[in-house]
């Protein structure tokens, strides 16, 4: 199949928005993807040591009063993300399992910087209470303060930071 | 009046179906903007590809001014609506390593989802450092629990820490967006670089 060209920036933009929406006006919240990793690890941890949840403070809050932390409303949004994605890529000619990274650079510095960015960025965003998604844009439009700072010091600090990976991207 | 699936009495798996429909509008919504390839969002960072940026803030603006309108019409009760609660340090120093993280895997964990949904071998190993990540904070957290918790604020809005109106703050808002969309053409313009679609 055709490889077909990505949607109008602004376009996308609106129904991004229009979801987003959505999730604030049918279930009060807004979108996230972070917290999505964090109840799969919690979910995990739980299946193999029942103890050591519960000697923790922070595994047992997601287990109190019989709670299943993949029985979440992020854990069943990021499924959906995961098959929205497909549904997306597949319509466009875009599905193919590949390795994506510039030209000048190795696979296996792409994965390694890959893995290396997974755990900061989700390990930052468990301070910050979300990421991208649940702290910066749904926070944003909820005009919350936690949200605009986020943004700020996310893309702050991409910058600060870029000079230092040029070699991975440009 | 909306919000409708907050009330005790919703049944869960209408919530959890509603989540995941969402999901599924969420995921749709990145891969079509080009958010499932890392060298487009790394773009941001370099000025060769600023679609981050447009639709970020465009998504913002249409959420924010849809739900303003909805509760101005009576169709939404706002404050039904989760407001992200503010820890001030742990927001900055999260954010700085957020940033870290984007310019060194080329994602944010929305978009490393997207691109794993078509294939992408190098946000798998993304998302796999992301639960690493995730479950190194859970191990460590009795350590960092006293930081993380530190400058509490609550759900602290910006436009009343400012004293304006919401409607005078998106304003404000969508005139500062418009100024970063012109920026940000311009700058596609200056850093442009040959095309690279057809190799993502």
């Amino acid at each position: 199949m055709k490889r077909k060209p990505y949607m109008n920036p602004y376009l996308a933009g609106t129904l991004l928005g229009l979801v987003l929406l959505s999730a604030m006006f049918f279930s009060g919240r807004g979108l996230g993807a972070s917290g999505g990793i964090k109840y799969c690890v919690v979910s995990v941890v739980g299946a193999i040591s029942e103890n050591h949840v519960q000697a923790s403070p922070y595994y047992g809050q997601y287990f109190e009063e019989g709670k299943k932390p993949l029985k979440t409303w992020l854990s069943f949004e990021v499924l959906g993300m995961l098959l929205g994605g497909f549904i997306s890529g597949a319509l466009s000619g875009r599905l193919g399992i590949k390795i994506e990274r510039s030209p000048k650079i190795s696979n296996k510095r792409r994965l390694f910087f890959a893995f290396l960015g997974g755990l900061f960025f989700v390990f930052g965003a468990q301070l910050a209470r979300g990421c991208t998604s649940g702290a910066a844009l749904s926070g944003m439009a909820v005009l919350s303060t936690a949200g605009f700072v986020t943004m700020v010091a996310i893309f702050g600090s991409g910058y600060l930071f870029a000079w230092f990976f040029r070699k991975n991207w440009i | 009046m909306a919000p409708i699936l907050v009330s005790p009495d919703s049944q869960e798996w209408i919530s959890l179906l509603t989540a995941l429909l969402i999901g599924i509008g969420f995921g749709f919504a990145l891969e079509q903007a080009g958010f499932s390839s890392s060298r487009k969002l790394a773009g941001m960072f370099y000025g060769y590809d600023t679609t981050v940026l447009k639709v970020f803030f465009t998504a913002t603006i249409v959420a924010l001014i849809g739900s303003q309108l909805l509760s101005y019409f009576g169709l939404l009760d706002l404050d039904m609506v989760f407001v992200n609660h503010f820890y001030v340090l742990p927001a900055i120093l999260g954010g700085v390593i957020m940033g870290a993280g984007f310019v060194m895997g080329g994602f944010c964990p929305g978009t490393g989802f997207s691109a794993l949904s078509i294939g992408k071998i190098d946000a798998l190993f993304y998302i796999l450092g992301g639960l690493t990540g995730a479950w190194l904070f859970a191990e460590l957290y009795p350590l960092i629990s006293g930081f993380a918790n530190s400058g509490y604020k609550g759900p602290a809005k910006i436009n009343e820490w400012l004293g304006v109106s919401p409607a005078l703050f998106s304003l404000i808002l969508i005139i500062i967006a418009i100024g970063m969309f012109w920026l940000a053409e311009k700058a596609e313009k200056k850093y442009a670089r040959p095309d690279i679609t057809k190799e993502l």
